[in-house]
Formats: C-alpha cells, sequence, structure tokens
C-alpha cells in the first residue's frame, strides 16, 4: 500500500531545512510559499527517506480569488507519497517557478496548465500551449472564462 | 569526401495511419537522420475537464468512456474510484470482483491493439491486426453481455457496477478464458521470434529506468525499462491484493522490451481472471448511492493502474452536485513528453515504430 505521508510530518522536515517556505499544512497537504517550490521540489527529491522520484502530477485549481498548484509526488523506492499545495494570486500577468528542471516529466503538464490557466512558469524551456493554438483567447478552465460567441 | 546536407523539416500528420489518431510531429531530418522532433497536439480537445465542471458525477462517467475510448472500463474504474473517496462511499464486495475482472479484460483488449498497431507500423499490413482484433473482438462481445455497449460502456457507477453479469456471461468468460492463452501463444510464434521483428525493435528507442521516472512515465513503458512499479501491488486497490499475479518486467527499455511487457501482461491478466471467477462471492453489485452525489468539501486524488499507465482524477468538490475541479492525469498524455530525447538520432521508418511503441490513445491524450 502507497504510504501517504501525513502533511505536519513532511512540513516539519521541509522548515527545519528551509525556514519559511511552509504556509501551513494539513493531515494531507503541505502548503508551501510560491517561490520556494523549486527549492522545496529539489529537497524532495534528493532527501533520504522522502526521495520523490516521481511526480504523478501537476495541476491547478482557480479558487477565484487565488490559484492553487498541486503537485502529487511518489517515491517508487520507498513507496510512499505527498500532496504539495501553493497559492498563487492575482488574475493578469501570473507567474510560478517551473519544476520542469527538477522532473522532466513537468513539461507537458506545466505547458497545459499556462494554456488552460494562464499561469506562466518561469525557467520553463518551451512554454508554449500544448492543447489549445496559439492566438486562442483566454484560458478556459478559469471560472470566468465564458467562451466565444458562436 | 562529406558530403554537404541541410536539414529538412516534414510534416507527419494529423491525418496520418500510423498517428493511431489525430497527432501531427514535425521533424526535423538531416539527411535521413531525426535531429528535431516537435509534437503538436489538441486536435481531438474537447475541453472534457470543463465539461465535467457542469455535469453531476454520475454523468461524467459517460466522459471518461470518451477519454481512452479503447479502455473504457480502466477510464471507468478510475473515475468512480475517485468519487467513491471522495465522498466516501463503500462498494460491495461483488461490484469489485466484476469491476477487476471487466478492468483485466479491457487490459487484453487494449494490448491486442497496441501488439496489432505496432505490427501495423512495422509494415505488417493488416494480417497481424487482424488476428488481434479477432481476440478484441470476443472481449467486446463479453462486454456487450455486461452492458450492452461495446466501446463506450459507460458500466461502473460511484459505488458499484450497472447491473450484475448476466447469466450467460460466466460460462462465456470461461470459455474466453480458456482459448486466450492459445492464442497468445499463436501471437507470439508470429512475432516474437520473427527475424524482422526482433531487427527492427531490439536496441531501438531505449529509455532507460532513470529517464522513464525521471520524465514520469508510467504503465508497461515504464516497466519495460525494468522498474518493477504497478499500482496493482504497489498500491492495491479494489481487491487485487488478493489475487496472485506477477509483474513482467523488461531489462532495455527498447522497442521490443515494451512488445514483450504487454503480451506477458496478457497472461497475467488472464491469471487473474481465473482467479476472480473462482471467489467471486454472491451478493448485491451497487451500493446505495444517491442519483445526485453531493460529496463533503474537499479534494480526492485517485489512481488506477490503466492498460497505458498510471490514470488518475483529482476531483475537487464544494458540496455540490458536480465537480467544482476534475483533472485527468492521463498516461497517454504525459508517455509522450520524452518523445524528441527518444526519437532523435533514428531514421524515419524507426520513428513509426518507436511512437507506435508507446502506445498513445489521442481521445487521452487531448481530453
Amino acid at each position: 500500500m502507497t504510504r501517504m505521508l501525513a502533511g505536519m510530518d513532511v512540513a516539519r522536515q521541509i522548515n527545519a531545512e528551509l525556514p519559511g517556505s511552509v504556509v501551513k499544512s494539513s493531515n494531507g497537504d503541505v502548503f508551501i510559499e510560491l517561490a520556494s517550490i523549486p527549492d522545496v521540489a529539489q529537497y524532495l527529491k534528493d532527501t533520504d527517506g522522502l526521495e520523490f522520484s516521481f511526480l504523478s502530477s501537476i495541476t491547478a485549481v482557480d479558487y477565484v480569488e487565488y490559484f492553487e498548484l498541486v503537485y502529487h509526488l511518489t517515491s517508487l523506492k520507498l513507496n510512499q507519497s505527498v500532496v504539495i499545495k501553493a497559492h498563487c494570486y492575482g488574475r493578469d500577468e501570473l507567474t510560478a517557478p517551473s519544476v520542469s528542471g527538477i522532473w522532466r516529466g513537468a513539461d507537458f503538464q506545466e505547458r497545459e496548465v499556462w494554456d488552460l490557466f494562464g499561469i506562466k512558469f518561469e525557467g520553463h524551456p518551451n512554454l508554449k500551449r500544448i492543447l489549445l493554438w496559439e492566438g486562442f483567447p483566454g484560458h478556459p478552465l478559469r471560472k470566468d472564462f465564458l467562451g466565444q460567441d458562436p | 569526401m562529406t558530403l554537404k546536407t541541410e536539414p529538412v523539416t516534414i510534416n507527419l500528420g494529423p491525418q496520418h495511419p500510423s498517428t493511431h489518431g489525430v497527432f501531427r510531429l514535425r521533424v526535423t531530418f538531416d539527411g535521413e537522420v531525426i535531429v528535431d522532433v516537435e509534437p503538436v497536439l489538441g486536435y481531438l480537445h474537447r475541453g472534457s475537464e470543463k465539461l465535467a465542471e457542469g455535469r453531476t458525477y454520475v454523468q461524467i462517467v459517460t466522459l471518461t468512456d470518451r477519454m481512452d475510448y479503447i479502455a473504457s472500463m480502466s477510464n471507468n474504474l478510475a473515475y468512480v474510484r475517485a468519487v467513491e473517496k471522495l465522498a466516501g462511499i463503500e462498494v460491495p464486495e461483488r461490484a469489485q470482483y466484476i469491476r477487476v475482472i471487466s478492468a483485466e479484460l479491457q487490459r487484453i483488449a487494449s494490448h491486442l491493439m497496441a501488439t496489432g498497431f505496432l505490427l501495423n507500423d512495422l509494415g505488417a499490413l493488416a494480417t497481424p491486426l487482424m488476428y488481434c482484433f479477432r481476440e478484441r473482438e470476443r472481449i467486446l462481445d463479453l462486454f456487450e453481455m455486461l452492458c450492452g455497449a461495446r466501446i463506450t460502456l459507460s458500466y461502473m457507477r460511484p459505488g458499484g457496477v450497472f447491473q450484475d453479469a448476466p447469466e450467460d456471461f460466466w460460462p462465456a468468460l470461461e470459455d474466453f478464458t480458456n482459448v486466450m492463452p492459445t492464442y497468445i501463444d499463436e501471437l507470439e510464434r508470429l512475432i516474437s521470434g520473427n527475424e524482422i521483428v526482433l531487427t527492427r525493435t531490439r536496441e531501438v528507442g531505449i529509455l532507460n529506468d532513470v529517464d522513464a521516472v525521471d520524465y514520469s512515465i508510467s504503465g508497461p513503458m515504464l516497466r519495460a525499462a525494468g522498474v518493477e512499479w504497478d499500482l496493482r501491488k504497489a498500491d492495491p486497490y479494489e481487491i487485487y491484493d488478493r489475487l496472485d499475479f506477477d509483474i513482467p518486467i523488461g531489462a532495455l527499455g527498447d522497442t521490443f522490451d515494451r512488445y514483450i511487457v504487454r503480451i506477458q501482461e496478457m497472461r497475467e491478466s488472464i491469471r487473474i481472471i481465473r482467479q476472480c471467477v473462482d471467489s467471486i462471492p454472491e451478493g448485491p453489485t451497487r451500493a446505495e448511492a444517491p442519483y445526485f452525489i453531493r460529496p463533503p468539501e474537499g479534494d480526492a486524488y485517485a489512481a488506477v493502474e490503466s492498460p497505458k499507465g498510471e490514470l488518475g482524477f483529482y476531483l475537487v468538490s464544494d458540496g455540490g452536485i458536480s465537480p467544482y475541479r476534475c483533472h485527468v492525469r492521463a498516461p497517454s498524455f504525459i508517455n509522450i513528453t520524452p518523445l524528441r530525447d527518444m526519437l532523435i538520432g533514428w531514421k524515419m521508418s524507426d520513428l513509426i515504430i518507436i511512437f507506435g511503441s508507446i502506445d498513445i490513445v489521442l481521445g487521452e491524450v487531448d481530453r
């Protein structure tokens, strides 16, 4: 059975190594500062006992006041998982640091988040729209996206 | 003497028989050797995740059929498991057995398609494909008995399955599990030792274990690279923890390994189905769940081992009758991330089979 690590424990570990990066934690999730994503990601990937070498999925949720980035990480070696979340405030010109340098599997997934939510990932090598075409007006998975007139 | 060459960019697809749907590749060649690849996706993008936000939890089952449309059962299973996790619905044991049986049947059907089309891509036009389709047809007949549909099944519901399997399903299933191993033997006799197949696939398009994990690859492609990771064993869902089966792995991670892992997985699936048939209990096949499910506020991620890899659904509920957000972790989409690395240095004819061996479905890539 994949062990779901308690968010509080992981948060304590991250905070000891990277003070100030954790915002809050709950039973299931660790909420971190947007700017500290790459540092935390690198820490979670390289530290013994965590070893999250497999990035299951990246996605975002539009909560209107903010966007929530959700990272599902798995350690294939230790068979454990953790969920990392970060909030991204605002509606225009949103940016978040990319983790594609840490897990190459983030490449297409970050492009998808940019395409459908309009969050720019800084440091991504090829951040172009992926499912929709360049020039498509708006980002459809945002809650305020109304679509085009037929 | 060296010849002066210049790169030529060729467009492959979106309408091309080897793209398995509508997928486009912009390939740059230097002579006959690939120097750059750019996948262009989205031709089949229907906005399923957005559509899901306006449908009830039960209605969304039909949307999942149309993602990986050659493995609808697996999609149904991944989705209903996410809903059950979110809403805390307990599934009756008999329903779990039927779900596992149908998911494994679907795995065989999907791997048959993958194998048949791989041979098609190799230039063995249509004949091996028809062998594979003959067996797949029997599986579709079984599905028709279960739910009346053959492709877009919508058989599963949050809390169980739509209806119990009919009486005549069980003898038909037994018949199938008895003859299927001989069909696989026949297929292997035709393919596995074939010299042309071996020359074309051995050590072609290698993706090693370290890269595979780094690229978030899952499914047969990850196991072909030698990583023993299968969610059915690593994180057993439904009743997989009670079953005895092996995880086939490859050695090199080349095109041949990806083919042979799928063949071996089909044999394991038959083992699983037989064990399920032997031990399936009597009882209800659907939990008492309301038609309008209103899960408590929160989120849930549930993943299953679909024929293509880790298929996960991430659902966020605001307490209403439809999800606030429904994200699909689509294995086909993520498995093509390393395509560029895998193809550079190979030739046009290798491109077709390396791409074919990844086994993607465009309905799932584009959603």
